[in-house]
């Protein structure tokens, strides 16, 4: 008969394990998801996870994408993992990125045309607070009156969703537009375009501010008192409370941190790759976020590396709609399934797998 | 405003139409809650059952087959679930969410072909005299049968916690699962059960979308329908009977809005001042509405919630 036991401390090698085996299942379930799709699973496999960074055709291109997607994908996660370590759910990243990138392009689109060095840095801050703000909303009223946040923060994607499509054929559509929805492009106003630092890698002012919040958050989760808070909260709530922390003062910190990843994700993700504030300008960062902070244990190295796998998902399935013809959203499908194998493999790391003989408790 | 080309009974009965399916996900996954299971998978399992049952419509031309493979669709989505978190001790809100992504990815990669196709009719009862009553005739002997299929849901979960042992079971292993143990009821089983009655569940009502709603299948198409229906649970603190009106209220706010959509209105008039009633500001309304009703009842449905509520449980523990 085979039981699990509970491990007193939880295993470090299954910790670090669990991501690679998972991967691979994924990769295995998934080559036989493309059988049952009648596509060979062997050149689908390729064009998913190896012509996009080697192909000599296609890599030139992909190669710089990779960062442009890991970028908001690491960023958003990275703040995401302090709540969920303690066990505070932000699922409304995706609306924060959204009221993020609104605000800050609001702020450059009043300034426009005028150039000045200060645009720049105003408008990263303008989107930071925005994510902030709205992440706020679900904090207040966890904090005030005890709602889920879980639910309040994910309603309020579909509310920015419905406010970036207002603003969209509204009050920031480009006047000279010719009536069509979307704004002006920031990559065209010099002082709020979030170029390219060096040409051909993709790396952007929001990629490398992402890479310096994960050695923050490297340093803040080891170093610092809020790292040790958020842990305790995790694993024992009333522990927690009995040592002095403020449960409340937590919420706020970790929703209001975390949404001020996303709100700066969104930002400089509209002021430089995607350029404009559209309709549907959103493409699911903030949900894809989430399994990038459990595929990277909640550890901001793992995040990093995380991110960047999730990126190559990302532009190996725009590889295989070209040459595939397959939908979109099967990469959603394939993301869906390697959370449900990390998840699964994950009690190895609590709890060990033993035989055992005769009577089972 | 001119809202004169608005029947009040037709939006009555296009009311009871459009909370019909957000009231069949939500009384599954009020009885996967009451078990001590919380599952955000909804979304997934309404749309893994929205394109089963058009699927196997479609195919085998006949609507039965296809409610019944909406319902093995949306159960065998939750079987994951429940596998990962019952015997891998799975984290549930992490669980949930791998489960929403699957599901809408899932159900694309199947749907593929089948966009643009209309579905076979399923046809209502006839209920003969009851029809011709007014007013009442239209609101609510006309429906298909899965109307009165819901209904007949929520009457009989509702019989089933309150008066039946099975359903004393479940509730005590959902407010305790250690003392349910303890004395002698499988947890585990009790919630695998739950867990796929609430799945079965959010299939029929994500077929419900896509076979008679709608009648059409797109990408997506449950738009959020299975987030409210986790609201409407909390909305009703729990308790079989109020998922009614929580869905009632949903369905009224997504009718209203279409309505005043079609009939033209473009502001409400509130004598000293008006408001712009853009599409987008009425679209997000039963979304901002759920916000607020979530704060008035929160404070009160804490007493209701049950004890082991996305707890795991393992004998050790």
């Amino acid at each position: 008969m085979l039981t699990l036991e509970k491990r007193s401390e939880p295993s470090q090698l299954w910790t670090a394990l669990t991501p690679v085996l998972a991967v691979l299942l994924t990769m295995i379930a998934g080559g036989f998801l493309f059988i049952i799709l009648g596509k060979d699973p062997f050149l689908a496999l390729r064009i998913m996870f190896w012509d996009p960074l080697f192909d000599e055709m296609f890599g030139a291109y992909f190669r710089p994408q990779l960062l442009v997607k890991a970028g908001p994908l690491i960023l958003i996660a990275l703040g995401l993992s302090l709540g969920f370590k303690a066990g505070i759910w932000n699922i409304g990243a995706e609306g924060q990125y959204i009221i993020g990138a609104v605000c800050g392009a609001a702020v450059a689109l009043a300034f426009y045309p005028t150039e000045s060095l200060f645009i720049f840095p105003l408008m990263i801050l303008a989107g930071g607070l925005g994510g902030w703000m709205w992440a706020m909303i679900p904090a207040l009223l966890r904090t005030k009156f005890n709602t889920n946040e879980i639910l309040v923060s994910l309603m309020l994607v579909y509310v920015a969703e419905q406010i970036l499509n207002t603003l969209a054929i509204g009050l920031l559509r480009n006047p000279d537009g010719n009536g069509f929805p979307g704004s002006r492009n920031l990559q065209d106003y010099y002082s709020a375009s979030n170029m390219e630092i060096w040409a051909g890698t993709g790396a952007h002012w929001g990629v490398v501010l992402a890479l310096g919040f994960a050695v923050g958050f490297y340093i803040l989760m080891n170093q610092h008192l809020l790292g040790f808070q958020t842990k305790l909260t995790g694993q024992s709530p009333r522990a927690a409370k009995f040592s002095g922390i403020n449960p409340n003062l937590l919420i706020v910190v970790c929703l209001g941190l975390s949404g001020m990843l996303a709100g700066l994700a969104g930002i400089f993700e509209v002021s430089g790759p995607s350029g404009q504030i559209t309709i549907g300008f959103n493409v699911g960062y903030g949900f894809t976020a989430i399994i990038v902070a459990f595929l990277g244990r909640l550890h901001p190295i793992g995040i990093v590396l995380a991110g960047l796998l999730m990126a190559l998902t990302y532009i190996g399935g725009e590889l295989a709609q070209m040459q595939l013809a397959l939908p979109a959203a099967a990469i959603q499908a394939f993301q869906g399934m390697l959370l449900f194998f990390l998840l699964a493999l994950d009690v190895f790391s609590n709890y060990k797998l033993s035989f055992k003989f005769g009577k089972v408790s | 405003m001119d809202t004169s080309t608005i029947s009040p009974a037709l939006l009555i009965a296009s009311l009871i139409i459009a909370s019909t399916p957000i009231m069949l996900a939500a009384i599954g996954e009020l009885v996967v809650e009451r078990a001590g299971v919380l599952n955000l998978g909804v979304e997934g399992m309404m749309i893994t059952g929205a394109i089963c049952g058009f699927a196997v419509s479609v195919e085998t031309g006949s609507p039965t087959l296809g409610v019944l493979a909406s319902i093995l669709g949306g159960a065998a989505l939750s079987l994951i679930f429940a596998i990962l978190t019952q015997f891998f001790l799975a984290n549930q809100v992490a669980s949930g969410l791998a489960l929403t992504l699957f599901g809408l990815g899932f159900s694309a990669l199947i749907g593929k072909g089948y966009t643009g196709i209309k579905p076979p009719d399923l046809g209502s009862p006839n209920l003969g005299f009851l029809t011709e009553i007014p007013f009442f005739g239209t609101t609510l002997f006309e429906h298909d049968y899965l109307v009165y299929v819901a209904f007949g849901i929520i009457l009989a979960v509702s019989l089933f916690l309150k008066y039946t042992r099975q359903g004393l079971i479940l509730r005590a292993v959902g407010e305790d699962h250690s003392s349910a143990h303890a004395l002698g009821y499988k947890v585990v089983r009790v919630r695998i059960l739950a867990i796929l009655f609430g799945g079965g569940c959010a299939g029929l009502g994500g077929a419900y979308i896509s076979l008679i709603r709608v009648p059409q299948w797109a990408e997506g198409m449950t738009h959020g329908a299975g987030w409210i229906a986790l609201a409407i649970v909390v909305f009703a603190s729990w308790k079989p009977l109020r998922i009614l009106f929580g869905a009632w209220l949903f369905g009224g706010l997504t009718v209203l809005q279409l309505n005043l959509q079609a009939a033209g209105v473009t502001k409400i008039n509130f004598g000293i001042f008006e408001i712009p009633l853009q599409v987008q500001y009425l679209t997000m309304a039963p979304y901002l509405i759920t916000i607020l009703v979530l704060v008035l009842i929160s404070a009160r449905a804490l007493s209701n919630t049950p004890g082991s509520l996305g707890k795991s449980f393992h004998v050790s523990d």
